[in-house]
């Protein structure tokens, strides 16, 4: 095997991790509007909001597409084991996106039921969260595999951890979609939602804590990682930039700089996710499958890189202008095309 | 046996076909009728037609509805395989993976990309950027029914691969897998549908309008558009449609078998019009039948060999009342679009086109009926494959995930209960809009204009355009 050959599952983990990433950033401000959504106030602050997503949340999910796509196409056998063992939040998780996603075409169809898609939109962002918290959760805990197939109960991932995840997501979409708010709004709205960006910035500190403290001790492994030579690096100096990363949004919150908000935000995310590969690699199922024994040939891998090396900067690009083209304020008139 | 005592297996089935079947619909009109919007922006810029610049209008909140709910029951496709078929999934992944990944990153991203444009930002971009949006969300959907029909292609008739020493289908060359034997009959069949489909609602909602008699300009620039698209479409998709059948008999004998609902394997066979399959006694009961016609069409000779589904073992066989039932619908709905366009091109040549009458009330009554003929030829040729997954290598009953029964159960109750729910309501408004319509669809110059070089914006948040806040 060729160098280069053997560097692929490793190539690969970095691009679906760059995969779930953006789509954590970017479908979480939309559904922290979602769940921020009968906060709002008036009915005008509603529309004001949902109008500031609605030319970007297609683009914004399509990333976890992406995420499962990739991991069916390099990692066929960890796509499997997990989405046969978190079969439960996965479908929750779905089912609510759809109420979610259907509400911003079905809202502004109707009067008489429009409260009931308010209400879809926010019990779908919320129920979605939730369930992609409890499944970064009960993936941590590690599903029981067996050979190539996971073994476990359809209600292995139920626990405290998981229910600390889900709440912790809830906290950390919060924060992202304030930022967001900040950026496209003004007036009354703009005022809610800076207040709203210090609270939950506080509740995002106070999750990634617990789970901090509790995520060493769910697997032996992951203590070893984190207290040995090199992790202990990463332990010493990780909260520290994360102590630096919401200074930076608090700062920007309170003073009118949404940009710089949203992206110290994006910074709290990375480096939790940065927390999160190093208590699970080489692993891609937790304590079961690693990413190479998951990997399928260099022939698919190497087949598909040629497509991500191409297009992914050009999905980029033109995703980076669709926002550029609706940047600044929204008006709650616009975008009732 | 009660309905408890189901097999997982079964539920993990039903719930993929619920929600393949559910989520088809959705794209299959979107193809249509991003290439039609793309075609009217195009005219509108050729010819400066206000009337076309309506017409778009319409669709285009016809296109957003529609989009919204094919987006979300994709997103939930692209978790399906792994959720119910695990199992294929390792197997398979290897070769069906990065086509589906392809499919994200060619069509998917393109069209949710460019979709916010099309749909909010007419006056946010020039004209040319505009025309470029819509073109690129046609593109998509075509590149997106491309790599879906090659997956599901390979799944058929399965080439270019080996199997390595863990039982995974591997790529050996990457040309033959995507453009396996059935793909370009698949795909034009595919596409030649969604057309169809999107010219048979077309044409239904301005029949509506006519037998209203709220048929303006811009109804009868549509109507017209619409039934010249059947006119052309539909006898392109039978001669299409045959030529798929004449392939499935190279590479699916058996699906064959069971479309045809012959049991024996004949030469000179009949074709029969309508019978009913009794598979208890291998035969075929009540059969009216055209002498010879079966060979003629599908060997192009009168005493060519037709298989039948009795000289394959039990356990290969597909279940040939459902496929022999699907097929003949699917059938008939093809000629019966093909005889709607000829009516319509006779009227639109005697100069009656615009005059309310039986054609009107006949094109409103086969509105839906494309939908009908896509889920029926559907459910032909996933029927008609099974029990395999893999056709020839692997069954659906290795593909299955390990599922507990109640998990199974509660999955399948929810994506019915939630799907009818929504997309219930989504069907209601579209037909609320349809019913409005292109006169009640608002006018874009609605939507303000955005204040130019707002650069710093993103950046410095108090320059809030005074513009913006005039129309709040």
């Amino acid at each position: 095997m060729s160098g280069f050959a053997h560097y692929l599952p490793d190539i690969w983990a970095a691009i679906i991790a760059f995969a779930i990433l953006t789509y954590v950033v970017l479908d979480g401000f939309d559904l922290g509007i979602g769940i921020l959504f009968p906060f709002l106030g008036s009915e005008e602050n509603r529309t004001r909001a949902m109008n500031s997503v609605a030319p970007v949340w297609d683009g914004n999910e399509t990333w976890l597409v992406m995420g499962g796509g990739g991991l069916l196409a390099v990692f066929p056998l960890a796509y499997g084991i997990i989405l046969n063992a978190l079969y439960v939040p996965i479908i929750i998780m779905l089912l609510s996106l759809a109420f979610r996603g259907v509400a911003f075409e079905f809202r502004g169809k109707t009067r008489r039921w429009q409260k009931l898609w308010d209400k879809a939109f926010f019990g779908g962002s919320l129920i979605a969260t939730l369930a992609q918290g409890a499944i970064l959760g009960g993936l941590l805990r590690g599903p029981e595999v067996t050979g190539r197939t996971f073994t476990g109960g359809p209600f292995d991932w139920v626990s405290w951890f998981s229910l600390g995840t889900a709440l912790a997501l809830v906290a950390g979409y919060v924060m992202l979609g304030s930022a967001w708010l900040v950026i496209k709004t003004s007036h009354g709205l703009y005022d809610l939602a800076r207040r709203v960006g210090q609270v939950s910035l506080i509740a995002t500190l106070g999750f990634i804590g617990l789970a901090s403290l509790a995520t060493p001790f769910l697997h032996p492994e992951y203590y070893n990682r984190w207290f040995a030579w090199p992790g202990i690096i990463l332990s010493a100096v990780v909260p520290l930039l994360l102590l630096a990363a919401a200074f930076g949004y608090w700062k920007c919150i309170r003073s009118d700089r949404g940009v710089m908000a949203y992206l110290s935000g994006i910074a709290i995310f990375v480096l939790c996710f940065a927390g999160l590969g190093l208590s699970i690699f080489p692993y891609i199922v937790p304590a079961s499958i690693t990413i190479r024994e998951a990997s399928t040939t260099a022939m698919s891998q190497g087949f598909i890189l040629v497509g991500a090396a191409i297009f992914l900067p050009i999905i980029l690009a033109y995703t980076a202008y669709a926002y550029w083209v609706f940047r600044g304020k929204t008006s709650e008139h616009e975008h009732h095309y | 046996m009660s309905i408890f005592d189901i097999p997982t297996l079964d539920l993990a089935r039903a719930q993929f076909a619920f929600v393949v079947s559910a989520h088809i619909v959705f794209p299959a009109f979107s193809i249509g009728t991003a290439s039609y919007l793309m075609v009217l922006e195009a005219l509108r810029m050729i010819t400066g037609k206000d009337v076309y610049l309506r017409i778009f209008e319409f669709w285009k909140h016809i296109f957003a509805v529609v989009f919204g709910m094919g987006v979300v029951s994709g997103v939930v496709m692209s978790y399906e395989f792994g959720l119910n078929f695990a199992h294929f999934s390792d197997k398979a992944g290897p070769v069906i993976g990065p086509l589906m990944g392809y499919e994200v990153m060619t069509a998917f991203f393109l069209e949710a990309g460019f979709l916010g444009i099309m749909l909010f930002g007419r006056n946010r971009v020039n004209k040319w950027i505009y025309m470029f949006a819509v073109t690129m969300v046609a593109f998509g959907t075509l590149l997106s029914a491309f790599w879906i029909l090659s997956v599901n292609s390979w799944m058929q008739t399965p080439a270019g691969f080996a199997m390595n020493d863990v039982g995974q289908f591997i790529p050996k060359d990457w040309w033959e897998v995507i453009f396996n034997p059935s793909l370009p009959y698949r795909f034009v069949h595919m596409v030649l549908a969604a057309y169809l489909t999107t010219a048979l609602v077309v044409a239904g909602v301005g029949a509506w309008h006519h037998i209203k008699g709220t048929a303006d300009d811009a109804v009868r620039t549509m109507f017209r558009m619409a039934v010249a698209m059947i006119l052309v479409t539909a006898p392109i998709q039978i001669f299409a449609g045959d030529q798929h059948g004449l392939n499935t008999l190279e590479h699916q004998p058996a699906k064959i078998a069971a479309m045809e609902g012959h049991w024996e394997t004949s030469k000179g066979a009949g074709l029969i019009l309508f019978g009913i399959p009794n598979p208890s006694q291998e035969r075929t009961d009540y059969k009216i039948e055209v002498p010879y016609a079966s060979s003629l069409i599908l060997t192009h000779s009168l005493d060519g060999e037709v298989p039948g589904l009795g000289d394959f073992p039990p356990d290969e066989r597909p279940p040939m009342t459902i496929v022999f039932f699907t097929f003949r619908i699917m059938v008939g709905l093809g000629f019966a679009f093909a005889a709607i366009g000829l009516w319509g091109g006779w009227l639109m040549w005697r100069k009656r086109l615009h005059e309310p009458g039986l054609f009107h009330k006949v094109a409103l009554v086969f509105a839906p009926g494309g939908f009908l003929a896509i889920i029926m030829g559907w459910f032909t040729t996933e029927f008609g494959r099974q029990p395999y997954t893999v056709y020839g290598h692997f069954t659906t009953a290795e593909s299955v995930s390990n599922l507990s029964h109640g998990a199974a159960w509660a999955a399948l109750i929810g994506f019915v209960l939630v799907y009818a729910f929504l997309f219930g309501s989504g069907i209601f408004y579209l037909g609320r809009l349809m019913k409005r319509g292109p006169e009640g669809a608002e006018p874009v110059e609605n939507t303000p204009q955005r204040a130019g070089g707002v650069a710093g914006a993103m950046l410095a948040n108090d320059v809030t355009t005074e513009k913006e806040e005039a129309h709040a």
